[in-house]
Formats: C-alpha cells, structure tokens, sequence
C-alpha cells in the first residue's frame, strides 16, 4: 500500500486549506441571512416577549456583535471543540449532531449498500441484454428515475405502501409511545423500508447507467468473445468476469456520490420525519439556528471529503493502473 | 457526472439516438403549452371550492382537488409555470457563471487556481445542504431561490468550458492566426466562440431540469418558494397531510407534472450535448 500514504497524505493538505476557506465562507453566507434568529426563536409567542426581552435574548448568543468578532469567539470556541447551542435544539451543536448521526448513518449505510448492490445488479442484467426488450425498460426506469424528485417518490411509497396498502409504517424510526427498549429490531427494520427505499434510488439510476455502459464495453471486446470461445455461458461471463470488471469503477461512482445520498436524505427524512441529521438540516434552516447549520456544514463538509477519499482508494485498489499515475 | 450524461456513451447504444431538434421541439413546445395554458388559466380555477372538498380525479377535476377543494390540475399548471420561470432564470444566471469563470480560467495561472478553489468549494458540501445555505442566506423566497440555484450548479460546465478554451487556446490554428496577426478578439470570434458556443447551450438545457428539481425540493422544505404562490414544491409538502387521508391524486400531478418537464430537457440537453460532441458535428 505504498500508494495509498502520499494520496491521503495530499487529501489532508487540500482539506487543510479548504476547511478554514469553507468555515469562512459559510460563516459569512450565515450571517448574510436576513431573518432575525430571536423572531424565529419567539415565533407565535411574539405577544409575550417584550423588546426587552428580545435585547436580552440577542445579547445571550452574542448577536449584537459584529460579525467578525462572532466569528473569532466561534473560532475560538472550536479550536475547543465547542461548536456553539443550536438554538432551535437548546443544546450544544456537538450533542444536537452526535445524538443524530446514527439514526442517519443507519439510513445513508443501508441505502448505500442497497443502491450499490441493485444498480449494479440491473447495469449487469440490462448490458446482457443489450439492444433487447429488457435493456431497454431497464434504461428507461433508470433515466426517469433519475429525472424524478426523491421527495415525491417517497410520497408515493408512503400512499402505496403505507396508506394503501397499510404494510409499512410512514413515520418515525421506532412506532411512537415506546421507550428505546421497548423498540424490537423488526419494528426498526420495518420503520427503515420506505426511507431507505426512497433514498436508494437517488443512488440506483447513474449506477444502472454506468454499470450497463461499462459491461457493454467489456462484453462486446476481445476478453469476453476469448471466455465465449471457451464455451461460457453469457450470464456467467457478465456475473462472473465482467461482475469483477465493473464493479471497481461503480464503486468509485458510488462512493464519491456519498455526499449526495445527504442531500437526499435531507429530502426524505423531511418526509418520514426520519430523527436524524438531515431533519436538523431543515429544522435548522427554516429556524435560523445559525450554530447547528455552522456545524452541519462543516460535518457534510468531511463527508464529501471521506467519501471522495474512499472513493479514489477503492479505484486504486480495483485497478493497479491508478496507483502510480505517470507525472 | 449526470446519469444521462452516461447513457451515449461508447458502443451497444439500442439505437441511435434522435435529432437534437425534435427533442427541442419536444421540450420547447412543452414549456410554450404550460406558460400558455398558465396564463390563460381563469383565475377562478385556482381558488377554493368549498363543495368540492377532496374530490377523486374525475370529469370535473380531472386531477382531484385537495382539502381545500382547489382543483390540483389547475394548480398543478401554474405551479409548473412558476418553476419554468424560476429554472429558466436560474439556468441562465448559472450558465452566464460558468462561463466566465470558465474563460477566466483559461486567462492565466493565477485566475485558474482561484476558480480551481472555487469550484472545490462548492463541490465540496453536498449540493444539496450548499443549497440550503445559500438560500438561507438570502432569505428564502422566490429569489432566494433563484440564487442558490444559480450560485451552486455552474462548477459541471466551467470546467467543461475551461477544458475546451485551454484546448483551442494551445491549438495550433490558433498558433498560426496569432502569428497571421489576427487579434486575441478575432481569434476569440473566430475560434474560440464557435467551439464553446455549443457545449455553452447544452450546459444550459441541462441545468435546467436540475434546477427546477432543486427548487421544487428547496420548496418542499419551506425555504422556497412563498408558501401562498403556487409551486410544485409548496404543493407536495401540503400533500403528505392529505394523503394520510387517502387522497393520493394530490400528490401524483404535480410531481408527475415535473417529472416530464424534467425528463424533456435532459433528453433534449443530453441530444444537444452529444451532437456538441461528436467529432466534426454541428459544432
């Protein structure tokens, strides 16, 4: 792995100066907002909050600061690992976005796995059926999937599965009423269904596309005709040689999409009102909890970069060829 | 990398895929029907009914009505009108972003590190969650809206750009009409516009369905579009209330209504964007 060293070790420089760039920058368009965070905090109790009070809650997070010693004294607060209070949680940020992870991190792990094994499952299964009937359905789900709003689909499940139907639960990681362990594990793995199925296809439709693409290639080329010579079938050749040739590059795909299976999940947690981070994002945006949004920024923000880093690992490890690129 | 921008690649396509005009029609005439049928909308159908609360598709609401007995057929046509306007906006301000940034790029070394950290930037916050920043950043609202989209989607295409003017830039027709004594404009005119002109209008058919899917979602979460204007957006969020009722037709419209929307620019970009492509095409 005497590859791998000098890559992390350029990733880390680069995130070494796009972290305090992107910290800036987010700071900035935060405080840019127009909407007083006290008014969204008093929201209907406006009748009941003198502008005295007002002045006080202003004063108590340090909004009548300017902008750039708020920024310092939140610098200074994260260099000891102290990210603010959410207003709209009244908790400190860390806790708000530690105490929500593993609700999305369930949701984003299981939607990856899925998404990854379906989409590359079905690219496989419409390139051996290239020019064909099946082909053809296949890729066109994939583009109209990927043409579609996420949120809506998930509304669409909701009415199906849930209303019409009245299989699965709409709402909500656990069914609500109980205490943590109260909750058994099929209730959780019946409450994660439709959000995950939901999120699985904001990933599933490009991996249809690039798996089939790339398996075309490879069935049509001189490998594929030499096994075909050799007497393989056409399904062994594509789950088989061609499963192994494929699957390096869709995970690379896949991984550095990981960043946009957040942004989904911001979408479709909105929808089940899902208790995990992307519920805060939205919670925190439509609130004006300017710390929480610091925090959820510069979170997702890692996210990408790991995902990225994963992603440019796992190509390197699928083909030896990446490893040492010639300067 | 966009899944459609997948799909024409390399060998095995299942046919050949159409003219790029027939999709610009299809698309085009798309939009003209729904500003058309926007304006001409009575107004009257977009308001309540108190004695048609809930109604199930049929003759007289051929898409339902919601809980406030507003016909979602009607609603459903403005709203899509709204996102037209707001996508094609954004689409436009966003492509006139990449552009520029793109030449700048191909200016000098130092302009091209700066767009280079810009673009890591934006790239590097999932574009949704950057989205939600910059709208709230501006307030939310219509143009809010139309800013985050119009600040969040150029990176895709000034690379693209940056990439095709470096190339004519070291080109050596370029090299010999800078040696004819043709000035940097003329050599701009003559050769670079020709070259990006493509790859420019393509990028943009193909940010707009994307951006009219980030404003309708931006919508859906309450930092769009005004919640009293009709949008697709604003519409669905009221209709996951509904549909616990088993008013499902409230829900299915809209989105379907800009699914095809969606769907008719991405064909007609990803047409456009493979006939910018091919070598000694139409470019």
């Amino acid at each position: 792995m005497s590859w791998a060293r000098p890559l992390v070790l350029g990733r880390l420089v680069r995130l070494a100066w796009l972290l305090p760039l992107a910290a800036v920058g987010l700071f900035t368009l935060i405080s840019l907002a127009p909407i007083d965070p006290v008014q969204a905090y008093v929201g209907d109790r406006t009748a009941l909050v003198g502008s005295d009070q007002r002045a006080a809650i202003a004063a108590a997070w340090g909004l009548d600061r300017p902008a750039t010693e708020r920024f310092g004294a939140w610098l200074g607060g994260v260099a000891q690992g102290d990210l603010g209070r959410s207003i709209t949680y009244d908790a400190p940020v860390s806790e708000v976005i530690a105490r929500r992870v593993p609700a999305s991190l369930a949701l984003i792990g299981t939607a990856f796995v899925t998404s990854f094994v379906v989409g590359t499952g079905l690219g496989i299964a419409a390139a051996t059926a290239r020019g064909g009937v099946g082909d053809r359905i296949l890729r066109s789900l994939a583009v109209v999937l990927s043409a579609s709003p996420g949120f809506w689909i998930a509304i669409l499940l909701i009415a199906v599965f849930a209303i019409a139907l009245g299989w699965l639960p709409s709402c909500c990681a656990a069914p609500p009423g109980l205490t943590l362990a109260e909750v058994g594990i099929g209730d959780r793995l019946r409450h994660l269904v439709l959000p995950v199925a939901t999120l699985s296809v904001v990933g599933t439709a490009p991996l249809i596309l690039h798996t089939r693409q790339r398996l075309v290639v490879f069935l049509d080329g001189p490998a594929a005709q030499h096994l075909r010579a050799h007497g393989l079938t056409e399904r062994r050749i594509a789950f088989g040689a061609g499963l192994r040739h494929a699957v390096g590059p869709a995970l690379n795909l896949h991984l550095a999409g990981a960043g946009e299976l957040f942004g989904g999940s911001v979408l479709a947690e909105t929808v089940f009102a899902w208790p995990g981070l992307g519920q805060a994002t939205a919670r925190a945006a439509t609130g004006a909890d300017a710390p929480l949004l610091m925090g959820i920024g510069l979170s997702t923000l890692l996210l990408v970069f790991c995902g990225n880093l994963a992603a440019d690992i796992a190509a390197r490890i699928a083909d030896p060829r990446l490893r040492h690129p010639r300067p | 990398m966009t899944a459609i921008e997948l799909l024409s690649r390399g060998p095995g396509r299942a046919r050949t895929s159409r003219h790029p005009a027939w999709r610009g029609a299809v698309a085009g005439g798309l939009v003209l029907l729904i500003m058309a049928g926007a304006a001409l909308l009575p107004p009257a159908w977009l308001d309540l009914d108190i004695h048609a609360v809930g109604v199930p598709p049929g003759p007289w609401h051929p898409a339902g009505t919601d809980s406030l007995g507003r016909d979602v057929a009607a609603r459903t046509l403005a709203a899509l009108s709204v996102s037209v306007t707001v996508g094609l906006t954004a689409a436009i301000a966003s492509t006139a972003i990449a552009l520029a940034l793109g030449l700048a790029a191909s200016m000098g070394r130092g302009a091209d590190h700066v767009v280079g950290v810009l673009t890591e930037l934006v790239l590097g916050l999932p574009h949704f969650v950057l989205l939600i920043m910059v709208a709230f950043a501006t307030g939310g609202g219509t143009t809010g809206v139309i800013v985050a989209v119009a600040l969040t989607h150029w990176p895709r295409l000034a690379r693209l750009l940056r990439h095709e003017a470096q190339g004519v830039a070291a080109s050596d027709y370029v090299a010999v009409s800078r040696a004819l004594g043709r000035s940097r404009l003329w050599v701009a005119r003559h050769h670079l516009a020709p070259h990006l002109l493509p790859q420019v209008v393509a990028g943009f058919v193909l940010i707009f369905p994307h951006a009219i899917l980030h404003e309708a979602g931006l919508s859906f979460i309450g930092l769009g579009i005004e919640p009293h204007l009709p949008s697709v957006g604003v519409m669905l969020a009221q209709s996951l209330r509904e549909i616990i009722a088993g008013h499902w037709w409230v829900a299915l419209a809209p989105g379907l209504g800009l699914v095809i929307v969606a769907l008719a620019f991405e064909r007609f970009g990803e047409a456009l964007r493979q006939a910018a492509a091919a070598p000694g095409g139409t470019g």
